[in-house]
């Protein structure tokens, strides 16, 4: 285990460390401590290696991750895993808005509650929250899976392309374009894979409800033109 | 007695002119606006109402042939580790892959790297044409995020933040569903065929202040080498301008009203944003009020045409242009030799700006594969290097002509304006006068 202390060494020299390692490293297993909520711990991380950051982290923990597995002990600030790419990110408290935004693949998991913008614009990343979500989450989400344990905020979904929603509490209200969708067995396959993973053993996905595009807003008409 | 009522001529509207007329009838039948590509068509005040003064008495000129006149530029010098540096002072602006098809890319890369500059990515992310031709490629980091990686951003040159674009500042993108073709539609994580509405802001920060921090971001994860750009569309420049330095720009990046896009609302195209020539001062004015002139490089584009208006955005303040759609014009846009398979879409070359139907006779705005056959990438980019030369050479003849042995020794005072507009937004004298409008006698 290495460990680096923030309260000793700058932060450009713990994320100078990380981008060194390369998939083959011995050194494999990493502990970030006294974080102090800095912005951008542990960004660019390209390697399989694990990440246990032990306190609070600020903006764009994790962002752009690649293969690592990064694990915040306490909670995150806005944009954290932003356009990650693969890999495994879990925060064990709360995140703050745009959670795992823009990300194109791996999984994030929050254990506690999520801000608004959870999912924002996501584009293959899977993102689990045991908690609740805020407004606007999965806003021109693409692609990927989007399981929310709790409740969702307003505008769930607005303007949604071909990403899946899975809540199963209450959905405040849903955005533009966004409609509840019928639970096939795929998607119960899906959504069990994602609990399991996410290490979730509480919930059933028979509890879940799933939530879609309905494509009426993929091609222009004038007709739909009090949805925009 | 009776009189003979003579004919009158008709007289059509100033107001409802035949364009006016046929946009009413063709909203009317289709029920959307006009989406188009290009620029704003409208005359608005622009370089062409300036002149340079040149030497005589009060100022020395040095020989046109055989003094020399430097041109080189260095761009990201304030926090990067790797500045980049240009030997001409014009750069190709940033076009995507999906409005543009491969070949046309891979011209312009050519062609760039011929002259000694850069080019820039676009919506759609970086394609192996592009990122193998280029010698110098700035990525561009979009709101729509779009093919988006990091492999990629450290394979740049240089980051360009794209937070505003001149044809439609605060605007996203609207690229209809013919032109999400399969490479696409799997680069962008779209569905085939839809109609692509890229995002007007950024998803994960709200202002400028988490800006800030998302360079920050940036700069962690390319190991503080790249310089980092930031580009908005020419609409509050001098506050726009002092933001982007505030939150940590190397370089800033001013796309004026005459600035091109892929597609987007034609009304949104000719009615917002300030014209090319208007925004110049008062960004400079912001770096200047700042310390950072100089220090934090503005390239400014849009409109750009010829050496003489890259002369006059330098003797302005700006340290760099940028060009996109004359970029195109000189890989084959809307040239006449197209002119038969121009008229049957309903146009005419010079005029067609349809890029987001996909069916462009020049194949450079496709993803036609019989159409992109058609341009021929080492030509064009031959075609782009000598325009840009020209360009270079147009640009330093003039320089020299005013005595400046670096074309960034250009300034205001060897400039004058034809009309009050442009003297007021240029902030040089009216031609024959002393009076700079706003600013007393």
């Amino acid at each position: 285990m290495e460990t680096v202390d923030l309260a000793k060494v700058a932060l450009r020299e713990l994320n100078q460390v990380l981008h060194q390692q390369k998939a083959g490293t011995n050194a494999t297993s990493w502990e970030v401590v006294n974080p102090k909520g800095s912005h951008a711990v542990a960004v660019g991380v390209d390697a399989p290696i694990s990440i246990d950051i032990r306190g609070s982290v600020g903006y764009y923990c994790a962002g752009m991750n690649k293969d690592a597995t990064i694990t915040v002990h306490g909670s995150a600030g806005p944009g954290v895993a932003e356009n990650m790419m693969s890999g495994e990110v879990r925060i064990k408290g709360d995140a703050s808005q745009y959670a795992g935004a823009t990300g194109k693949g791996g999984l994030l998991v929050i254990e506690g509650n999520a801000s608004s913008r959870c999912g924002i614009s996501m584009k293959g990343i899977d993102i689990v929250v045991k908690g609740n979500i805020g407004h606007m989450s999965a806003f021109m989400a693409q692609s990927g899976n989007l399981v929310v344990c709790g409740d969702a905020g307003d505008a769930l979904g607005d303007s949604i392309y071909e990403a899946r929603l899975f809540v199963r509490g209450a959905v405040k209200s849903l955005g533009a374009d966004c409609i509840e969708k019928e639970m096939r067995p795929e998607h119960v396959e899906i959504l069990a894979g994602l609990l399991a993973r996410a290490g979730i053993t509480d919930a059933e996905p028979s509890d879940f409800k799933r939530y879609g595009s309905a494509r009426k807003l993929y091609n222009f008409n004038i007709d739909n033109a009090d949805a925009y | 007695m009776s009189y003979h009522n003579p004919p009158t001529t008709p007289r059509k509207s100033a107001t409802f002119d035949d364009y006016t007329l046929s946009e009413i009838r063709r909203a009317a039948t289709t029920g959307i606006y006009d989406i188009r590509g290009g620029g704003a068509k409208r005359k608005v005040p622009h370089f062409d109402d300036l002149l340079f003064l040149g030497a005589s008495m009060s100022r020395y000129p040095l020989e046109g042939y055989r003094e020399k006149c430097a041109t080189n530029v260095v761009l990201g010098s304030r926090f990067a580790k790797k500045p980049i540096e240009l030997k001409i002072p014009i750069t190709i602006a940033g076009m995507s892959f999906g409005s543009l098809s491969g070949r046309a890319k891979e011209a312009l890369g050519r062609g760039a790297t011929l002259a000694g500059t850069s080019t820039t990515t676009g919506d759609g992310g970086m394609t192996a044409e592009e990122r193998g031709h280029s010698q110098l490629l700035v990525y561009q980091y979009l709101p729509s995020r779009y093919g988006m990686n990091p492999d990629d951003l450290r394979k740049a040159d240089a980051i360009e933040i794209v937070v505003g674009q001149g044809a439609k500042p605060g605007g996203g993108g609207m690229l209809l569903g013919q032109k999400i073709s399969d490479r696409v539609a799997q680069m962008r994580t779209l569905p085939k065929g839809i109609d692509q509405r890229s995002a007007s802001r950024h998803p994960d920060w709200t202002g400028p202040d988490d800006l800030e921090i998302k360079i920050m971001e940036l700069r962690e994860i390319t190991d503080w080498e790249k310089p980092i750009y930031v580009k908005v569309g020419g609409a509050r420049p001098y506050y726009d301008i002092a933001l982007a330095v505030k939150a940590g720009a190397d370089v800033v990046v001013l796309d004026g009203m005459q600035g091109g896009t892929a597609a987007t609302q034609e009304v949104f195209i000719e009615n917002v944003g300030q014209p090319t020539l208007a925004c110049v001062r008062p960004a400079v004015q912001a770096l200047q009020d700042l310390g950072m002139h100089r220090k934090v490089q503005l390239i400014v584009s849009g409109g750009i045409r010829n050496g003489a208006d890259v002369a006059k955005a330098l003797a302005l303040g700006a340290d760099a242009v940028s060009i996109g759609t004359a970029a195109l014009v000189a890989i084959g846009d809307n040239d006449p030799i197209h002119e038969e398979e121009y008229q049957k879409l309903g146009t005419t070359a010079g005029a067609y700006d349809d890029w987001h139907e996909g069916r462009d006779p020049a194949g450079i705005t496709t993803q036609d594969p019989a159409l992109m056959e058609r341009l021929d990438p080492i030509l064009a980019g031959r075609r782009l290097a000598n325009y840009l030369k020209v360009m270079t050479l147009e640009a330093q003849t003039i320089a020299r002509a005013c005595g400046k042995n670096h074309v960034h020794n250009l300034e205001p005072e060897d400039l004058c304006a034809l009309t009050i507009e442009a003297a007021a937004m240029a902030r040089v004298p009216l031609a024959g006068t002393n009076w700079i409008p706003g600013q007393g006698f």
